[in-house]
């Protein structure tokens, strides 16, 4: 328990749940389920609590049980003109979508949604909990374990609870769509808040005030559509940005590209992306040492070779 | 003090590759015996290599000699990051300071660790790009510095702190292996080692490279400066232009009497009988930016401001900006040194934590000079002292720890920027639990097992055994 700053009654059961022999894993919506594998038959299953603790909309800040859903979190906090770019489905849980780590559609303008975790608590493999970042906008105080949490698949820990960082709800959110080059769309516009690419046809959303959102879109030959097109999800595949050009050329599969950002959504499966030897030694330390006994989501892998 | 003579074996090695760029003269260890905190530790041999490869053959010599090794940037940290502490080599960045590469289809800057924060803005500002991250100290704090401290500044309010903008850093482990963490891709493959070493204060190794991420300049920027008669009412406007669903470029408090020395030292025309101003700047598109300007006058008449003086062009603007990024300067001619912290506090809370804080200061009979990241709720509380009167360093330092407990019983953190480093280091354990501390120690352990890489640093020492937290300055060191 930290010293300063009350753990929530609900943290504290949820850390008897989770206790501190079995094999244990932590569901949430299933809405990424299989990423990295399912976990081993016999993994006892738990969920972390839900619901909205606290938000303070001056503070553009909201706590939450790490099984809150999305869906939740979005009604709750536009009720305040705020929210939480996941860009995820509706029914997936908070904790969950930072589990997995993958990035919203309009991570172009938002950046990775890491980047809005304020603090994190979790349960660790020996049923205690681990309070790491603080609940403020901002803090550099100790190690920054909230990254490394993202992104973990719950091999670090059973994530309890979580305080991330609102952004304002934009006055007009909208989609365009047109037979463009999408790069010079990227070179040319200021922050879009997503490019998509098929390779041949484009949509970008552009947010803002009304007048910068016409202004912005009178620059290309667009169309105006009411959303994104919707994504393959067989695999999911992330280059460096400029390497998107020459991906136009592979024929075969259906795609869409996030311009400037790298990730491609494809209805192939997506090759497993090596870690360097060095790397994967200290990401192995890591494991053993956060859990020793590998009770935390066991089969579930993230060091795939 | 006189430091201990270096040890000779050692110091033969690192000059069969270095030459004269290994030193143990007396200037030069005075030199990096110090960071811009108050403590003052005991280097052994000071390095400046040029390259990676003879940064790990330093990393290696210090091994095969049992030698502990202590990166450093430009040494402005606040925090005693950079002070050397346990008889430890120094490896300075200073000739590590070229830009490799701009690589403006991936938005990214390859720079190495000794460059400059604000020369990095100076060159990509042709080409319509920024380095994001612009402490205050940009025009002499270095990138590497940057990475290790997860550094902040005004900007960082809208863009966010350093570790947003970094993509992938090129390190030496504390082992002397070689490694990249982080890519340029989206998804890195594996764990965030990157995030994990950013804001590490060096204590996981030494970078020798950085991917930085280029931000494109505002096609439109505005910059206003508020009045207040009443503190009170600056701190409250601040609160409610964030809830007015407005992000700010920057939100910037000053109180009275940093307005004073400020504008007695720069002449920026800041109304010297206010009793708090706030300086705002909006930037983006044009329709954006016009509206945040209404909502701020709008937020501010709702909060009895006294004026609102809009930045008529590019020269007021950075006349209004050199005030705020002078204020350090300009502390320095009331007395002669000065002690900062670095809280955060909920942003409702700032009047509050700002009132005790001025309490404070009058108790321990020491002057409060308040200029702050606002929009942050990031407290920059500067107690000006003059080192030669007697008995001031403690009341400092008590005062100092005032500060610190009134914030975090606030709601607050111990640092929004500066890192814990040395200064901080015994406070840990006001905001995370014994059980915390070991974690993230038994995370550092798993980059540096033996414990090489700036030692002493971050968690007090015996974090594993819960609570034996040492002194509050170890041995070696002293302000
Ligand atoms: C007047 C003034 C204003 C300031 N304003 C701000 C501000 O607005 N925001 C803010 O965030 N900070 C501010 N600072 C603090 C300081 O400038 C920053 O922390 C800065 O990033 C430190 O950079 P440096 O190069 O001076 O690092 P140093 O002080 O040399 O080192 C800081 C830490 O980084 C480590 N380090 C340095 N280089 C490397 C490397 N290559 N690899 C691994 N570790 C490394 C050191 O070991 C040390 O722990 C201010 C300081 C001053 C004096």
């Amino acid at each position: 328990m930290s010293p300063v700053g009350e753990v929530d009654q609900r943290v504290l059961e949820f850390a008897n749940v989770v206790g501190a022999s079995d094999p244990v894993t932590v569901v949430g919506g299933r809405t990424q389920w299989a990423v990295g594998g399912t976990p081993e038959p016999g993994t006892r299953e738990v969920r972390a609590p839900i619901g909205i603790w606290s938000h303070e909309p001056e503070e553009m800040t909201v706590r939450c049980g790490a099984g809150t859903t999305l869906g939740e979190l979005t009604e709750q906090l536009a009720r305040h003109g705020q929210m939480v770019p996941f860009d995820m489905a509706p029914e997936a849980t908070v904790g969950g979508v930072l589990s997995v780590g993958h990035s919203g559609l309009r991570r172009l303008r938002y950046g990775h949604i890491r980047d809005l975790v304020l603090q994190i608590r979790h349960i660790d493999h020996s049923g205690q909990i681990v309070s790491s970042g603080g609940p403020t906008v901002k803090n550099v105080s100790g190690y920054d374990l909230c990254r490394l949490m993202v992104g973990s698949l719950g091999k670090f820990g059973c994530i309890a609870e979580v305080t991330l960082r609102c952004l304002p709800i934009p006055a007009v959110t909208r989609w365009f769509t047109g037979f463009l080059d999408p790069f010079e769309i990227f070179n040319q516009m200021y922050r879009p808040s997503a490019i998509l690419w098929d390779g041949n046809q484009v949509w970008v959303c552009i947010e803002g005030v009304v007048s910068d959102v016409a202004a912005q879109a009178s620059l290309f030959d667009f169309e105006e559509v009411t959303g994104p097109p919707s994504l393959p999800t067989a695999g999911r595949l992330t280059v460096e940005p400029k390497e998107l050009r020459g991906h136009a050329q592979k024929p075969g599969e259906r795609w869409i590209a996030e311009v400037g950002v790298g990730v491609i959504h494809t209805d192939c499966v997506a090759p497993h992306r090596t870690i360097s030897d060095v790397n994967l030694s200290l990401m192995k330390d890591l494991e053993d040492r956060l859990d020793p006994n590998n009770r935390l989501n066991p089969g579930r892998q993230v060091l795939v070779r | 003090m006189v430091h201990k003579s270096a040890d000779e074996k050692l110091l033969s090695d690192l000059r069969s590759f270095l030459g004269d760029r290994a030193r143990d003269g007396d200037f030069e260890l005075g030199l990096y015996s110090k960071d811009g905190s108050v403590l003052k530790g005991d280097p052994m041999i000071v390095c400046l290599p040029i390259d990676t490869e003879e940064v790990q053959q330093i990393v290696l010599a210090c091994r095969k000699h049992d030698r502990p090794f202590l990166a450093r940037g430009s040494g402005t940290g606040l925090a005693g990051g950079a002070v050397p502490v346990g008889d430890p080599v120094v490896i300075a960045t200073a000739k590590m300071n070229k830009i490799l590469d701009v690589d403006i289809d991936n938005r990214i800057a390859w720079v190495e660790p000794g460059v400059l924060n604000l020369d990095l803005s100076r060159e990509l500002s042709p080409l319509g790009f920024h380095f994001a991250p612009d402490p205050s100290s940009q025009q002499v704090c270095s990138i590497g510095g940057n990475v290790a401290n997860n550094s902040g500044g005004p900007h960082c309010l809208a863009y966010g702190v350093t570790s947003a903008h970094v993509a992938a850093v090129e390190v030496v482990l504390p082992d002397g292996r070689v490694t990249l963490l982080g890519d340029l891709t989206p998804e890195s493959p594996g764990y965030d080692l990157r995030g994990l070493f950013i804001g590490s204060e060096g204590t996981m190794g030494i970078a020798t490279k950085v991917a930085v991420r280029l931000t494109p300049n505002p096609p439109e920027v505005r910059t206003l400066l508020l009045d207040f008669a009443d503190v009170r009412d600056g701190a409250a406007a601040v609160s409610s232009i964030i809830a007015a669903g407005l992000i700010p470029a920057a939100l910037e408090m000053m109180d009275q009497r940093a307005i004073e020395i400020v504008e007695a030292f720069v002449n920026a025309g800041y109304p010297t009988e206010a009793d708090a101003v706030l300086l705002v700047e909006l930037d983006g598109l044009p329709g954006g930016v016009e509206h945040g300007v209404e909502v701020v006058r709008a937020v501010a008449e709702h909060h009895q401001v006294g004026s609102v003086r809009v930045a008529a062009d590019d020269a007021e603007r950075a006349l209004l900006w050199k005030g705020r990024k002078n204020a350090f300067g300009a502390v320095a001619r009331i007395k002669p040194d000065y002690y900062l912290h670095d809280t955060v506090v909920p942003r409702g809370k700032l009047v509050e934590v700002l009132e005790k804080v001025y309490q404070i200061a009058d108790a321990y009979d020491l002057i409060a000079v308040n200029v702050f990241h606002a929009g942050d709720g990031n407290l920059h509380p500067i107690l000006a002292y003059d080192a030669d009167e007697k008995g001031v360093l403690e009341r400092v330092q008590a005062a100092g720890r005032a500060i610190v407990t009134a914030s975090i019983e606030a709601g607050g953190v111990l640092s929004g920027e500066h890192g814990i480093g040395l200064e901080k280091r015994d406070y840990m354990g006001m905001l995370f639990s014994a059980h915390d501390m070991a974690t993230q120690d038994l995370v550092r352990e798993a980059l540096d097992p033996d414990g090489f890489a700036n030692p002493l640093k971050v968690l007090p020492s015996g974090s594993r055994c819960s609570d034996s937290f040492g002194q509050h300055v170890p041995d070696g060191a002293w302000v």
